[in-house]
């Protein structure tokens, strides 16, 4: 039997859905090591503690909630000692987090101050006796790497919806826990900029609505925010050639070097399907291609295509989605 | 300003890959291998930053097996003044990576470390901000803008849906993202240059390798794509499949 810490992640006093994702992973971890107890760090400004009942709610035995005022901000090299210390204190199997901006960040800080392994992006987890296995997805999420990590603690970062997040009520026993101080030199965050509200993540949307050059013009991309706003809470992006161009802000690119996403929807318009642009959305579950080329490589990906001019299709099909989402 | 650059040697990331025969690696066969993209954009961005200080140093250093040292010549030629192999087979562990560079950059007296925010092969952007906290340096993760003057600097940082701006004392560890230099490609003059310039070789200390590649293997392949017709016509097919099949509406 082995416990498992899961470090949960807030951002402006909220719980962001990596965090459930999270959970449900060192949930499956902590069952598959013979019945463990998952324990949450919820770290945030006075009042986060609030939140800790939507954490047992997705399974974690224990809440320890550190309030610190530091930590109404980014403080990653405190909030990277505090996990750290936990984690020694708690004698964890292995220590969970989101391979968010975030997570990406305080994962490798949490693991070289544990001097403990890490695996990053996992998409798959197994216990087998002493060794936990991970499989990521490399080379663009061309080939998928089995690791094997030996010792413990191990450190682990969960990429975004690989792990869906899953109810299963737990007691959630809340303990008060102590943020432990920066030692050093520290990154001070001076401002944050906070984009376009009203939209999901990409890498947190169930939906997301892409459009590339085949929209012809930078005025025709309303097309696709109002096909997102027809599927209700989708999330916008764009290829790489539009971004390059101006049309779009460049965090919201997808693929190789952009944004990788695996929403439960991808619809494709005016995306002819470059393998840089294949490596960032391959992993969705449905993918529907709107374009008017039928030999376009999107094509070979696309579970659903339509061969047709977007400006033609993309304000049909947006109709037709409100009609059939009428009364929701 | 004293920069070190930590870099690694990646295969063209537009490649078509297939799995090693023993299950543990890519088949290298007739791959081309190359400074990895990230790793190019912290050298540019080094350059540009003694370039525009005048003087300093530029030195690079990568892990891994004698094949590295073709992608240390390359930063050399694109300007870098010299450059450290610390050599050992290829490792999946990124907190030893860490290690070995920690041990060597720690007397090293930098200004500034960087490294690519991740590396094509595994995207796990593990061993910068790794060697950032071995080394007791702040370190900022994957910065999108990077300024560096006098004993400090500032960055910006893509967050989910949001945009970081730091600032932070030197010395100091920042990982580069795409969008903080475009980098040059060396010119003749430079790639002979490089020839002459010093590339050192010595052991990395590594310590416990604890991680490690148990498999390798090409994702399912996407059932063959479905044309389901043309224009408007085909709309409600594909709704009536987004209902029913799909079940996302």
């Amino acid at each position: 039997m082995a416990n498992v810490l899961v470090v949960a992640e807030t951002r402006n006093g909220e719980l962001r859905k990596v965090a459930f994702e999270a959970v449900t992973a060192g949930r499956k971890l902590a069952d598959a090591s013979g019945g463990g107890e998952v324990h949450a760090l919820l770290a945030g400004p006075a009042g986060i503690g609030g939140k800790a009942e939507q954490l047992a709610r997705y399974g974690a035995d224990v809440v320890i909630v550190v309030e610190s005022a530091d930590f109404a901000q980014f403080a990653r090299e405190s909030l990277a000692a505090t996990a750290a210390d936990r984690a020694r204190a708690g004698r964890y199997r292995a220590v969970v987090l989101g391979f968010s901006s975030q997570g990406r960040d305080l994962g490798p800080r949490i693991a070289a101050r544990l001097d403990a392994p890490i695996a990053a992006d996992v998409t798959e987890l197994a216990v087998t006796g002493d060794t936990i296995t991970a499989k990521h997805p490399g080379y663009a999420n061309k080939v998928i790497v089995t690791l094997t990590l030996s010792g413990a603690p191990v450190v682990l970062s969960v990429r975004p919806s690989a792990f869906t997040a899953a109810e299963t009520p737990k007691a959630g026993r809340v303990e008060q826990g102590q943020a432990t101080p920066a030692s050093g030199p520290t990154v001070r965050v001076t401002e944050v900029k906070e984009g376009a509200k009203g939209r999901p993540d990409l890498g947190e949307a169930s939906i997301i609505v892409s459009g590339g050059r085949g929209l012809k013009a930078r005025e025709n991309f309303k097309l696709i925010e109002e096909l997102a706003d027809a599927f209700g809470n989708a999330a916008v992006g764009a290829t790489r050639a539009v971004t390059d161009d101006g049309w779009r802000p460049h965090a919201d690119q997808i693929g190789q070097t952009g944004r990788q996403v695996s929403p439960q929807l991808y619809v494709a318009v005016g995306i002819s399907g470059a393998i840089q642009h294949l490596a960032g959305m391959r992993t969705s579950k449905t993918i529907v291609a709107i374009n008017k080329d039928k030999e376009a490589p999107i094509f070979k990906v696309a579970d659903y295509g339509i061969v047709g001019d977007v400006l033609e299709v993309v304000p049909a099909l947006t109709a037709a989605v409100k009609e059939a989402r009428k009364g929701h | 300003m004293k920069i070190a650059v930590c870099i690694k040697r990646t295969p063209d990331s537009e490649s078509r890959f297939k799995v090693a025969a023993s299950a543990a690696g890519i088949d290298e066969t007739g791959l081309k291998f190359d400074l990895d993209d990230f790793a190019s954009y912290a050298v540019e961005a080094a350059l540009q930053i003694n370039e525009k200080g005048g003087g300093g140093e530029t030195v690079v250093y990568a892990v891994g097996p004698d094949s590295v040292q073709e992608s240390l010549r390359k930063a050399m030629s694109m300007g870098a003044d010299r450059a450290v192999q610390l050599k050992a087979d290829p490792v999946a562990d990124g907190i030893a990576v860490a290690r070995a560079l920690a041990a060597e950059l720690k007397s090293g007296g930098y200004d500034l470390v960087l490294f690519g925010k991740h590396s094509f092969d595994n995207s796990a952007g593990v061993v910068g901000t790794a060697t950032a906290e071995l080394l007791g340096l702040p370190c900022v993760t994957a910065a999108s803008e990077l300024n560096v003057s006098a004993g400090k600097g500032t960055a910006r940082r893509e967050l989910e849906g949001a945009a970081e701006l730091v600032e932070f004392p030197l010395p100091a560890v920042v990982t580069i993202d795409e969008g903080v230099a475009r980098p040059r490609y060396p010119s003749l003059k430079g790639i002979m240059a490089a020839k002459k310039k010093p590339l050192e070789s010595k052991p990395a200390q590594l310590g416990a390798v604890r991680v490690t590649i148990a498999r390798m293997e090409l994702p399912p392949e996407r059932p063959a794509g479905r044309i389901l017709g043309e224009g408007t016509a085909a709309i409600p097919e594909l709704v009536r499949l987004l209902q029913n099949e799909a079940k996302v509406l």
